[in-house]
């Protein structure tokens, strides 16, 4: 039931996305081919932003996993991870993710790479990339505006939230695609 | 990320070197570099398929309605806080945008928040209750479309790139609802102290007397624009 539901919001939140935004700009009298075309410019810029990040990422993981230090890493701590039904695949992602957003990105990227966009492991990081924001960078940002040094809570805090939604994308990624 | 990058670099590195496999590194990390570039430009069709999109729900004023409809929650989420004080307006607009994905437009929306916020403590090295639940709010980062995610799919040959949309939005989900729990319980069993409750009292009511209009920013980038065309799309 829980994951028909889930299902269903996967299916049907894009396309209804991509109806109901032109019929709410109709309705509001937007050009909204216009308006499309003005924004759709920027897609080009933003996605070549991202290169570098690749580069970086998936040159550096193909060194790490081609001499055979993930394997070596993945068989020491591995298995306490796969105690709690973690795949050892996801430590990469787990580490880089609070750090740097478009490194986790790429990171997402080459673990769909390697083990296909379709395959559980691939839909499992494409789960866990979106299941929170970069908090050390979040943290950084707005409280280094502003010259707060102390941050009471917030850190540990929001990495508990990290783990807890890691966690919850790992979860619900085996019971929807295992 | 230096540190990880380097890392990451410098131990498989050595490691090859020690086990001879110096040759297949080098492969297939000349490979993976090439990759990258062919990735990118998959990705690109749709990111400008979702930033049209964005546009046109921008240019309609939908960030505006949606943030009234969630404006009721700033009562609940900074109960520290008047509701009409202006970094309550400033942080209901980027958490808005933040949901929709238009990360480009909360940044500065959570910054102006953040100055907001600072305007009225009264111990400016000190992170208040309504910043602390805001940050929290953006670390935990509620998605209803991972855009990106789905695009990077798209790249790498995907039959099914949007299966994860309802995955990402529930661990979202519950790494949003677990920061709040948590900021929620350690307010109520250590309340901050921070400042006097008379001062901070005095403080937000002199400053919304001195500013009545002005206090809910509203995102308008476009304004002259947009009645433009809303003028022209009704001939």
């Amino acid at each position: 039931m829980f994951a028909y539901l889930l299902n269903a919001i996967s299916r049907w939140a894009f396309p209804l996305i991509l109806l109901g935004i032109p019929l709410f700009g109709i309705i509001r009298g937007v050009k909204v081919y216009d308006c499309f075309i003005e924004g759709a410019k920027e897609g080009f810029g933003l996605a070549l932003r991202i290169l570098p990040y690749l580069v970086a990422i998936f040159s550096a993981l193909a060194v790490f996993k081609a001499s055979g230090m993930l394997t070596f890493i993945t068989s020491t701590i591995g298995p306490m991870l796969a105690q709690v039904g973690i795949p050892p695949e996801m430590i990469p992602l787990f580490m880089i993710r609070p750090l740097s957003g478009s490194g986790a990105l790429a990171v997402t990227g080459d673990i769909m790479r390697t083990a296909g966009p379709d395959s559980l492991i691939g839909k499992m990081a494409a789960a866990v990339q979106g299941s929170t924001d970069t908090t050390f960078y979040v943290v950084t940002l707005y409280f280094g505006c502003i010259k707060i040094r102390n941050t009471r809570h917030v850190l540990p805090v929001a990495l508990v939230g990290d783990m807890a939604g890691f966690f919850t994308a790992v979860v619900v990624s085996k019971a929807l695609f295992g | 990320m230096d540190a990880v990058w380097f890392f990451l670099l410098a131990s498989g590195m050595l490691t090859a070197i020690l086990t001879g496999k110096v040759e297949l590194v080098t492969g297939s990390t000349l490979q993976a570099a090439n990759a990258a570039v062919e990735t990118t430009f998959g990705f690109v069709g749709v990111m400008c398929l979702w930033l049209g999109m964005l546009k046109i729900a921008e240019e309609a004023g939908l960030v505006n309605i949606l943030s009234k409809l969630v404006r009721p929650l700033a009562r609940w989420l900074f109960p520290d806080v008047p509701p009409l004080h202006p970094g309550v307006g400033a942080a209901i607009l980027n958490i808005v945008t933040n949901v929709l994905g238009m990360g480009s437009a909360a940044t500065p929306l959570g910054l102006e928040a953040m100055k907001r916020f600072q305007e009225t403590n009264e111990r400016p090295d000190v992170a208040t209750d309504a910043m602390c639940t805001f940050v929290l709010l953006n670390t935990a980062g509620l998605t209803l479309m991972p855009a990106s995610i789905i695009g990077l799919r798209v790249a790498l040959g995907s039959t099914e790139p949007t299966a994860i949309v309802a995955p990402v939005l529930a661990a979202s989900g519950v790494a949003t609802f677990v920061v709040l729990a948590l900021d929620w319980l350690i307010r109520k069993t250590k309340p901050s102290n921070i400042i006097p409750l008379k001062n901070k009292h005095l403080n937000l009511t002199d400053r919304s007397s001195r500013r009545p209009s002005g206090l809910v920013p509203t995102l308008r980038p476009h304004t002259g624009n947009g009645t433009a065309t809303r003028g022209n799309g009704g001939m």
